[in-house]
């Protein structure tokens, strides 16, 4: 099928005389003041949508594929009428597209940054010269006041084009050591259709990946008027593959082994299931799910301002916004004004047909969505909270809600917790700053917050607060396509937009086998031996305690412990497992901790995580320098139980001492120098991105570098503020667990770094089920890894597992460090605009 | 309240939130609130954001804009500030007030030519006497800068001689200046005490208090400024003298309604806003209209409450009314000069 190009015709501009019906009507536009009709055509829309007989298939390999699944339409739901109808694309269908944009890979990667920049600069072009017809085009399948995708939209997904032609331009320059992923899957959600498109995209186009996307079956349509630009604008065939459908051909999308990498906008479950049926696969993720973002109001703001800040940030795209300002969260002394202007404005919001010019908010994208709000409303009725609509009539046909304000609601209603993704404010109240961060933070999303003071002091103080990857100051829904957009806890990970963003399509480009030199086992060198682990006899087999070392009469018997908040702890399970050395001999005992160890542990770690993170760099740096200083003084030691753990000659195993201390040293000169940045966004203001810390970070050391490896991480946590749940080696654990000595005499802080040792199987699960870890950092790279993905879906921690083991722990490269650094912390983008 | 009579008598309907359409109650005033003039919080950027969406979260089209744009015009204070003005430029001027509009256009609009004058004329005191008789029997006030207007630096006394001087010579509107030191240098009581004591000079003659907006630094110290002066009586707060260099913008006008709209929670007056240099074209006139409509409500799409205070703004309202008419688009010499 080949779809015609949409001939567009201008209106005739000239209006027709006034008449006598005419007449009559401004002699009463001049009596009562009324807006009038304010339509905007949709001739050039319907146009385009005739072209093509209103009938799409899917755009795979520069060609348009009829499908062959089940047939689909898309309607308008302000007023029902039939826009097109297409195809559910099938598993054959996606296997198509990928294969499509791997055969396109190749090329695509070949001609270079700059020529894909003139692609990217092509598209934005060609976007902004048909910016209306999108526009209309997406208010008719989506609902959307044609003024927000008119202003908002369309010219941020045209923004995203130019940012990344500018990406495509420098990537090659600017990320050296990094190669794209390779096909990415993309699925996107029905809300903003061509801006998460572009969103999507424009990045993946820009690092030298492949594209397969999914738009929503509510609003495929832009999609498709977009890949025909595409094509028409020369973009090569297969670049980018467009195959429709619901959520059955997402999960083909995200089910197909030739997807290197899933980006997923849309709902929590949904990431959630994406999150597990990726596991283990090694396919790269980035989510970016729901929220239920805090808006919060000091008795210190601009009231009428923050009335108008809440009328863009919840009924803003009839509040259906990831993003949307939902929690309002006013103090108490100014409570009763705030809701009294509120309402006073809510009585002024328009409702009506998304292509009047003179309304604020349009229609409900589907009635299964208009019907979920409605159920939430009814439940938060039913819990007792007063909602509240202004008195104005809606219109009579299609999908409309007014906008709502619920106050009253007890806190553990689902108004108040879930993310309703519609026009429904819930209002709350606060004494202090503290309490504002504490109930802004009492969510298990973390998307985006606003804050409202004419206090600088206070805003700067609550914005780092607040767990959320934007934080907007005296304003709401501000976007760029310059600064990373992307949540924190369970509103996903990684973030699209600027640098920040670039990562999410680039992958460090793999050191060639052999590369790591090590204190592996000595035997190792002969390749039977790398698979026999240096532990003669595994635990599982012979059972706890059956080969004790050898006693040995002139030495006093050693104990090594856990290390849990600043003590020395004895497993909670009271076992401990024999160590061989690496001639298989059974040499000490390691404690054998279980998953209450891990429990406290991660306990441990949440006690020291808020302080921690609000230490200076300067302070952490002192800390580093003071672990190595009394790691270096210990060298010999160390290299002696390094030696006898792996049968590493004496200079290998000091090599391994001295790795480690320089690690210390690297990571302790980044602490007060991974400086965050200030992008530059088009608006007057300053938006910080700032690196936080993630929090508590679990970290699973690897067989090999038993001491570079474990410092090596640890010493990144740290150097950036997290702190750290440590599973050592499993087959080595000794010299880790002779650090604890050396930790505990240099001022780590009790819980900052907690050390756990037994078998991996045993604790690493419930480590990357715990719904408190915020990171799992996994450098042994097996089948556990996968479990550990699967189970991190629970609260969507992030699960670093370094599958091509990239990282070299005895040295450590700039790329390395950059990347550990970058691993170990978020940004957050922090929106001040100014002026007086 | 000779004018305001002769204003109702235009026959505005009620508006949606004004269950009578009678004489306007004229602000009495109220004592001096300190705290709520420093409790002023503006914010810039959102103000300016408010600004830059009014209008493109509203747009009035064909009917109502003719109907919107002729309602413009029955609220244009047609103005002639010039040191050249003299009696001939006065009288064509009133003239125009008279009959802003050719009459085979309303013809065609529907709209009796009786409802359509401008709301007033304004200049300085000197003409005055000869705005008078060009508008006797038009209903249309005379209104007079006054207090050393622009600057307003000369004494005191002579400012207070000045308003008296232009009510006795038939101003039934006066529009003063304020000493913009009194807002700079925080001087509150000051501010006060000066207006007050031009709206005694005023007698029943309806005030205007004019902020220069552009000199006064920040948008709070505007909103500050607008609120003293409600607070000491004014009937209207207006932005500008129009010989600033920053005249009346959409983010003033936002913080002034918004400033009115507090002195309304607070007293139940409601005071008239006055957006005055910089205003030229039909489409200004609409942004402001739905400026004031969103931010105050319909209760002020009236005379009594809103005016704009232009000179070529009414050139441009006529040729979009005639395009109106024809669907041809005009040009300036089809309208007779104000």
């Amino acid at each position: 099928m080949t779809r015609q190009r949409a001939t567009t015709r201008g209106r005739a501009n000239d209006e027709p005389p006034a008449g006598n019906a005419s007449a009559s009507r401004v002699h009463k536009a001049f009596h009562d003041l009324r807006y009038g009709p304010a339509p905007e055509g949709d001739q050039a829309a319907t146009e385009w949508l005739e072209g093509g007989e209103r009938v799409f298939g899917h755009y795979i390999g520069g060609s348009w594929i009829d499908g062959a699944g089940s047939i689909r339409q898309t309607r308008c739901p302000a007023d029902g009428r039939l826009l097109a109808s297409f195809n559910d694309g099938t598993t054959d269908d996606v296997d198509r597209a990928v294969s499509a944009a791997e055969e396109a890979l190749g090329p695509w990667q070949e001609i270079g940054g700059h020529a894909r920049a003139r692609h990217l600069y092509r598209l934005a072009r060609r976007l902004q010269k048909r910016s209306r017809l999108f526009a209309v085009v997406e208010s008719l399948d989506n609902g959307k006041p044609v003024r927000e995708s008119r202003d908002l939209d369309i010219p941020l997904a045209i923004r995203h084009f130019y940012h990344h032609a500018g990406w495509a331009e420098l990537a090659p320059s600017e990320f050296p050591g990094y190669e794209p992923v390779g096909v990415v899957g993309q699925i996107i959600p029905w809300n903003f259709p061509l801006l998460m498109l572009a969103w999507k995209v424009a990045p993946a186009l820009a690092a030298g990946c492949t594209v397969v996307l999914k738009p929503a079956e509510y609003t495929p349509l832009s999609a498709l008027l977009f890949a025909e630009v595409a094509h028409e604008a020369g973009l090569p065939p297969g670049v980018l593959n467009v195959v429709t459908g619901d959520g059955a051909t997402g999960v083909a999308v995200v089910r197909h082994p030739g997807t290197a990498k899933i980006a997923f906008t849309g709902s929590t479950e949904v990431g959630r299931e994406i999150r597990r049926v990726t596991a283990g696969t090694g396919k790269h993720l980035s989510l970016e799910l729901g929220g239920k973002s805090p808006f919060v109001v000091f008795d210190s703001a601009d009231l009428d301002a923050a009335v108008e800040g809440v009328v863009d940030g919840v009924w803003f795209n009839q509040g259906q916004v990831c993003c949307a300002g939902s929690r309002l969260l006013v103090q108490e002394s100014v409570e009763a004004e705030m809701l009294d202007r509120l309402r006073a404005r809510m009585e002024t919001i328009r409702v009506g047909h998304p292509l009047d010019k003179a309304i604020d908010m349009g229609a409900i994208v589907d009635r299964v969505q208009m019907d979920r709000v409605q159920g939430y409303l009814e439940a938060g009725r039913a819990d007792g909270a007063e909602i509240w609509q202004p008195d104005r009539p809606l219109p009579q046909d299609g999908l409309f809600l007014p906008p709502t304000l619920c106050t009253g609601a007890p806190p553990s209603s689902t108004i108040v917790t879930e993310e309703i993704f519609g026009p429904v404010l819930v209002s709350l109240t606060f004494r202090t700053p503290a309490e504002a961060v504490a109930l802004a933070n009492d969510t298990r999303y973390g998307l985006a917050a606003s804050i409202w003071t004419e206090d600088m002091s206070l805003a700067l103080d609550v914005a780092p607060g607040i767990k959320a990857g934007t934080v907007w100051v005296n304003c709401t829904n501000m976007f760029d396509a310059a600064s990373g957009f992307g949540g924190y806890r369970e509103s996903g990970f990684g973030r699209e937009g600027g640098r920040e963003g670039m990562w999410e399509y680039l992958k460090p480009v793999a050191e060639k086998p052999g590369g790591r030199v090590a204190t592996e086992p000595a035997a190792s060198e002969s390749p039977a031996a790398v698979e026999a682990p240096p532990v003669a006899v595994p635990p599982s087999v012979l059972g706890p305690m059956s080969a004790s070392p050898a006693p040995s009469r002139d030495r006093i018997d050693r104990t090594r412990k856990l290390w849990i908040a600043g003590k020395q702890a004895r497993p909670d399970g009271g076992y401990s497992l024999p160590v061989a050395d690496a001639t298989g001999a059974v040499y000490a005992e390691a404690p054998r901790g279980n998953r209450k160890d891990v429990r406290n542990a991660v306990e441990a770690a949440a006690q020291a995580r808020a302080k921690w993170a609000q230490q200076s760099g300067h302070l952490r740096a002192q800390i580093l320098y003071y672990v190595a200083e009394n790691l270096a003084v210990r060298r010999e030691e160390l290299a002696h139980t390094l030696g006898r753990a792996t049968g590493a000659d004496a200079g290998a195993a000091r090599a391994d001492v001295d790795a480690a201390v320089q690690s210390l040293f690297t990571f302790a000169a980044w602490a007060d120098k991974y400086d965050g940045s200030v992008h530059s966004t088009p608006f007057r203001n300053v938006t910080f991105a700032m690196n936080e810390p993630v929090g508590t970070i679990g970290i699973r050391c690897a067989d090999h570098a038993p001491l570079a490896g474990v410092i090596g991480p640890v010493a990144a946590a740290l150097s950036q503020g997290n702190v750290a749940v440590v599973v050592v080696s499993e087959r080595c654990p000794i010299p880790a667990l002779d650090l604890v000595q050396v930790m505990e005499t240099s001022d780590v802080p009790p819980g900052t770094v907690n050390m756990l040792s037994g078998i991996h199987g045993e604790v690493v699960p419930t480590l990357a089920a715990h719904d408190d870890v915020d990171q799992l950092w996994d450098f042994v790279a097996d089948d556990l890894s996968g479990d550990s993905e699967r189970l991190s879906a629970g609260n969507l921690k992030r699960v670093w597992v370094d599958r091509e083991g990239v990282v070299n722990w005895l040295e450590m490269t700039r790329r390395d460090t950059e990347m550990l650094l970058r691993k170990g912390t978020r940004v957050k983008n922090i929106w001040v605009p100014y002026g007086v | 309240m000779v004018v305001r009579e002769s204003a109702t008598s235009v026959g505005y309907g009620p508006g949606r939130h004004e269950a009578t359409a009678t004489a306007h109650p004229r602000n009495p005033g109220a004592p001096l609130d300190l705290k709520a003039v420093r409790d002023v919080r503006v914010n810039r950027f959102a103000a300016d954001h408010r600004a830059r969406t009014l209008t493109t979260r509203r747009s009035v089209k064909r009917d109502s804009q003719a109907g919107w744009l002729l309602r413009a015009v029955t609220m244009i204070d047609l103005t002639t500030l010039a040191g050249d003005d003299t009696a001939g430029r006065v009288r064509r001027l009133c003239g125009k007030a008279r009959r802003p509009v050719r009459t085979d256009i309303l013809a065609v609009l529907g709209v009796p030519p009786a409802e359509i004058r401008a709301a007033a004329v304004c200049v300085y005191h000197a003409l005055v006497p000869t705005a008078c008789e060009a508008l006797g029997g038009s209903g249309v006030p005379v209104a007079a800068v006054s207090t050393g207007f622009p600057a307003g630096l000369s004494p005191f006394a002579t400012r207070i001689a000045e308003i008296r001087e232009s009510v006795a010579a038939g101003a039934e509107e006066v529009d003063v200046v304020i000493t913009r030191g009194s807002v700079l240098g925080g001087g509150w009581e000051r501010l006060y005490d000066e207006v007050a004591g031009f709206r005694e000079a005023c007698g029943d003659a309806h005030i205007k208090v004019i902020l220069a907006t552009g000199e006064l630094g920040t948008l709070a110290n505007v909103k500050r400024a607008a609120t003293v002066a409600m607070m000491a009586g004014a009937d209207f707060v207006k932005t500008s003298t129009g010989k600033e260099s920053v005249n009346a913008t959409l983010p003033v006008g936002i913080v002034l309604a918004r400033a009115i709209r507090d002195y309304h929670r607070a007293t139940g007056v409601r005071v008239g806003l006055k957006a005055a240099g910089g205003l030229k074209t039909a489409r200004d006139a609409l942004a402001w209209l739905i400026l004031v409509k969103e931010e105050l409500g319909d209760a002020w799409m009236d005379p009594r409450l809103f005016r704009i205070g232009a000179s070529s703004l009414l050139a441009d309202i006529e040729r979009q009314l005639e395009h109106h008419v024809t669907g041809r688009y005009s040009a300036f010499h089809r309208h007779p000069l104000g």
